[in-house]
């Protein structure tokens, strides 16, 4: 179980470096933060658990989109 | 079997995260990214702490009747280490705000120049 | 091509540090000291079912003191670099509607997310949860409110009111423990209660209630300020 999340995690981190995309990039870092939260869980913190689903992968991932929204108003 | 322990794995990828964070800080063009790949490093280092405070097959440090009526009969043997859980709660929250700060930053550079091209803020250059 | 060869240096020492330190890894069987008197005593000391609450409200009290002023500074700055002009301020941000399940799902849930987010930090001495993921919880309803309709008005003085009123309550609350129990944001000035109780642990559900409201208002403000900043073309 904390194997397979494990690479998941990795996998989306990688993702979200590497993508030339900065969307794809945004909600890569939004799932490793909400497999962390997973893990998090595995490991009997579930306060930490808690704390990092709602703050980590869902305002930070909107606070970007707000960010990439204006660029993309810019831009085009 | 020794390897595939929960605390051991979580450590590894921690590990991995914080390097995986470190290169793309590094290698990184666009300062957007830059700020994805210091979300995930940020990530790794909570999953560092959190791991560190693992103890095997301990439950979560909540007092309730099955931890001091288990099988123990004995909180010390049931709980694992509540101290690095307080710290990361906290580092989480503060991590966030970074985030948008950084993210503040990064609008009005945008503003200012119309890029996003780390290379193209060479004014202090010389 | 320097470049790379550097930062693979620099990646290849780091992971050489983390090598060694994963090899000298033993992992614990035990709690070490201070974590060992938080257990044992943490229970009848504070009164809190929850140790991480314990830990996060009164032993390292000043900690979250810290971490509170923290987020009220970035606040404060991301709003002195996100600030519009009157001529922008007065404008509406232009979108594409949004869609009719988000409309209706954010009036219908909404109200729960604030109350489910109320309740997390009220029953944080005693379950998992507490004031900052009560407070995040409750800035979730209001970033589903703006997303449902972008160009709501989030009411800025409340807002305001409510952080002040609540960072101040919780200094107060903390410099009560000077004078009625033992040192700064101890909670033992209100007894300590039935064990396992909704009202019970002293001040720590007060305590936790007001950090709560307040890492909620100030995520709300920061939220706020982002969706105004969409104004500007």
């Amino acid at each position: 179980m904390a194997l397979f999340i494990g690479v998941l995690v990795l996998a989306m981190a990688i993702i979200a470096i590497l993508n030339k995309k900065l969307s794809i990039a945004v909600i890569a870092a939004g799932v490793v933060s909400l497999f962390a939260s997973v893990l998090y869980l595995l490991m009997a913190a579930p306060d930490v658990a808690m704390t990092e689903a709602a703050i980590g992968s869902g305002l930070s991932t909107l606070i970007f989109f707000y960010v990439l929204n204006k660029i993309k108003r810019y831009n085009g | 079997m020794e390897y595939l322990q929960l605390g051991r794995i979580s450590l590894i990828i921690s590990f991995l995260l914080i390097i995986i964070g470190f290169w793309g800080i590094l290698s990184q063009k666009n300062i957007i990214k830059i700020i994805v790949s210091f979300t995930i490093l940020d990530t790794g280092i909570n999953v560092l702490i959190v791991s560190l405070g693992y103890l095997k097959g301990r439950t979560a440090p909540i007092i309730d009747a099955s931890v001091s009526q288990g099988p123990n009969h004995n909180v010390l043997n049931a709980i694992v280490d509540p101290v690095p859980q307080a710290l990361v709660l906290t580092a989480i929250v503060i991590g966030f705000g970074v985030t948008a700060l950084l993210l503040a930053y990064a609008m009005k550079l945008f503003k200012a120049k119309r890029t996003l091209e780390i290379n193209q803020f060479n004014d202090l250059k010389w | 091509m320097v470049r790379n060869f550097l930062i693979g240096l620099v990646l290849a020492s780091i992971g050489f540090i983390f090598f060694n330190l994963y090899n000298t890894y033993e992992p614990k069987t035990e709690l070490n000291g201070i974590a060992a008197h938080y257990a044992a005593k943490g229970a009848e000391e504070i009164g809190a079912a929850n140790i991480v609450t314990a830990i996060v409200v009164t032993y390292r009290g000043f900690d979250t003191m810290g971490e509170v002023t923290i987020l009220f500074l970035t606040a404060s700055i991301i709003g002195f670099f996100l600030k519009l002009s009157k001529k922008d301020e007065a404008k509406k941000i232009i979108h594409h509607g949004t869609s009719e399940l988000l409309i209706t799902s954010a009036q219908i849930l909404v109200p729960i997310i604030f109350l489910f987010g109320v309740y997390v930090f009220m029953n944080g001495h005693l379950t998992p949860g507490g004031g900052f993921q009560g407070g995040a919880i409750i800035a979730s309803g209001v970033a589903l409110l703006i997303m449902a309709n972008p160009n709501r008005q989030i009411n800025h003085h409340a807002i305001l009111w409510i952080e002040s009123i609540s960072g101040v309550s919780f200094v107060i609350l903390g410099l009560l423990g000077i004078f009625l129990a033992g040192g700064f944001l101890d909670n033992r000035f209100l007894s300590l209660g039935t064990f396992g109780d909704l009202f019970s642990a002293g001040a720590i559900p007060l305590i936790y209630s007001f950090i709560g409201l307040k890492v909620g208002a100030e995520i709300s403000n920061i939220l706020n300020k982002y969706q105004k900043s969409q104004k500007e073309s």
